[in-house]
């Protein structure tokens, strides 16, 4: 696992829910996981592929969801499915595109592909290579789960064949 | 959410009309919430840039507010498309990815300005302020106590 491939994810997560829910946030627990995902409740995963390939998870339960949706929102909204998936989805884009942002700055090309739902309660088994971070972010609103496996694609870093753009 | 001094039209006095495109439903209510802090209207909104197109001939909006990433056609060939027809549209880009790269391809092709999500209220209105320059103003600024004044720099 590269950090500095992880720590503009965990920077962006962090700026990112500190702003939108208005409050601080700490990060409750970090792991190494090579065994597969489970989920906690509505998860979106993004892969990204080109220079650096991998893919990022964000998981929450349903309370959770509405609770972020609400403060991003500053209004009260009604709860459903829609916008549970919304505030997943939304909340992933958001994290990612700033992550992206950073990553690219440094000289990093790649495509992020668009949010898909991650809807089985396992995910893909890890190995050696792909071993994922884990870590739950502690809100007010409560906790919001990030699962990171991401290394640099060894044929796109030697410049073999061009990465793509978001 | 904080309420703003009014931004109007300045040629009638009417509310600024803004057409929202973001292929995120949760995006487009955010923002819709946030320009009626500014007194705007919401003139339309979008779901990818094809459509922002078609709604931009339907609605004829004073301010496009576009995400980048979308299906079907992405923002920035959409801003391209309206400012082509349309040379006196204000597309703002709106987009969590802003790397200099998508900065400047968005301005180079007919953007006037770039917000980064997540969006914050007081950035977003400083930046319409500023693209809407003289064909803007804003009412009551000295009863809410906004800051700023009428009209911006172009």
């Amino acid at each position: 696992m590269k950090m500095e491939l992880i720590q503009p994810f965990i920077n962006a997560a962090d700026a990112v829910l500190a702003q939108g829910l208005a409050c601080s946030l700490s990060i409750g627990s970090l792991s190494m996981e090579e065994e597969a995902y489970r989920r906690k409740g509505m998860a979106a995963m993004v892969r990204l592929t080109g220079d650096i390939e991998g893919r990022v998870i964000f998981d929450l339960d349903k309370e959770t969801a509405v609770r972020v949706a609400r403060r991003f929102a500053g209004a009260e909204l009604p709860e459903s499915d829609d916008l549970v998936r919304e505030t997943v989805f939304e909340l992933a884009n958001q994290v990612i595109g700033n992550a992206v942002t950073t990553l690219n700055d440094q000289g990093f090309h790649f495509r992020v592909h668009p949010p898909v739902l991650h809807d089985s309660e396992h995910g893909e088994k890890g190995s050696e290579d792909t071993e994922a971070l884990v870590m739950c972010f502690e809100t007010a609103s409560g906790n919001v789960f990030m699962n990171i496996a991401m290394q640099y694609n060894s044929v796109q870093s030697k410049g073999l064949a061009a990465g793509g753009h978001s | 959410m904080e309420q703003f001094a009014t931004m109007k039209r300045s040629k009638d006095g009417q509310p600024i009309r803004y057409l929202i495109v973001d292929d995120s439903v949760f995006a487009r209510k955010n923002l819709a919430r946030m320009i009626e802090t500014f007194g705007g209207q919401l003139a339309g909104e979008a779901g990818d840039g094809a459509a922002a197109i078609t709604e931009y001939d339907r609605t004829s909006p004073d301010i496009v507010l576009m995400d980048i990433t979308m299906p079907q056609m992405e923002g920035i060939e959409a801003a391209e498309r309206i400012v082509q027809k349309h040379p006196e549209a204000r597309v703002v880009m709106v987009s969590s990815v802003g790397y200099q790269e998508n900065i400047v391809a968005a301005l180079q092709r007919g953007a006037r300005h770039f917000v980064q999500k997540p969006v914050k209220p007081e950035v977003l209105y400083e930046v319409i302020k500023y693209v809407m320059g003289e064909d803007g103003s804003v009412a009551n600024a000295a009863a809410v106590g906004a800051p700023g004044s009428a009209g911006g720099a172009q």
